[in-house]
């Protein structure tokens, strides 16, 4: 939240205050989204195949998005920009959802409904599954110190 | 040079991701994650008429990169939408959890066949 700033000088000032956010989130997205697409050159799905480079992209992301959200909210204070650009921006980019939704629509347009039916509920499962177990070792490996142990 | 489609198309998609959360959010409150149900329903929508209209022969491979690859998948996330729905399951509130699961999968998946329908309308 902007600091309270009275009458006209509000606008500018949430401006100012949001545009290197905006500009981590634009630099992280522009990683995560080029990370994504040279995924699927490595990976290449073929056509009607099973999409999964995109179900991969999508796990690893929320994985990764899981060990971010406590690294930045329950272990350290970080850098302000920090989460802007790695969850946001980078991971963010990095996985997505239209690709998922049209590539389920695609399976069901070529006939395919049993994969179609399958991706459509792999990957929110695994999705939230890779969530919450990346979440739960991120606790217990930054959280959980043995008492003494590199505590400053 | 393809990446560069990729990567320009993000560099707008992400931004309007988090300005469009911000004002969903500032609209609406952050009780459930509509800014994230929003841009991944709009998101598939697009990108569902942008399928039909490279089916159809009318959206190059550039154009695909750019609003496909880039903007749509940039615009819309997993990541966002799995740590949100945790976050929810994880503030007791459960069936905010299971129905922002359901409500986004449906929507988007509605969206992407509706994106696929207009586009078959447009260009037969």
């Amino acid at each position: 939240m902007t600091g309270p700033e009275p009458g006209e000088a509000r606008p500018r000032s949430a401006f100012r205050a949001q545009a290197p956010v905006v500009a981590a989130v634009a630099a992280g997205g522009g990683a995560g989204a080029t990370a994504r697409y040279a995924a699927t050159l490595v990976w290449p799905t073929p056509a009607g195949g099973f999409p999964w480079t995109i179900l991969w992209v999508n796990v690893v992301g929320c994985a990764l998005m899981g060990v971010l959200i406590v690294a930045v909210t329950e272990w350290r204070t970080t850098h302000p920009l920090l989460r802007p650009f790695l969850g946001t921006g980078v991971l963010g980019g990095f996985t997505t959802f239209s690709t998922y939704a049209v590539d389920v629509h695609g399976l069901f347009e070529d006939d395919r409904p049993a994969p179609a039916l399958l991706y459509l509920a792999l990957t929110p499962v695994t999705a939230l599954a890779a969530v919450w177990a990346a979440t739960a070792a991120a606790r217990r490996a930054l959280l959980e110190r043995p008492a003494g142990g590199g505590a400053r | 040079m393809n990446w560069l489609y990729v990567l320009l198309g993000a560099m707008v998609g992400a931004p309007l991701r988090h300005l469009t959360d911000r004002a969903v959010q500032a609209r609406f409150g952050t009780a459930f994650p509509w800014g994230t149900f929003t841009v991944n329903v709009a998101g598939s929508l697009v990108l569902g008429l942008l399928a039909g209209a490279a089916a159809a022969g009318v959206a190059g491979s550039e154009l695909q990169l750019l609003l496909g690859t880039g903007l749509c998948g940039a615009l819309t996330t997993y990541s966002t939408f799995s740590s949100e729905t945790l976050r929810l399951a994880e503030s007791g509130t459960f069936g905010y959890a299971a129905a922002n699961v359901l409500a986004s999968t449906a929507a988007g998946l509605g969206a992407a066949f509706a994106g696929a329908a207009l586009a078959g309308a447009v260009w037969p």
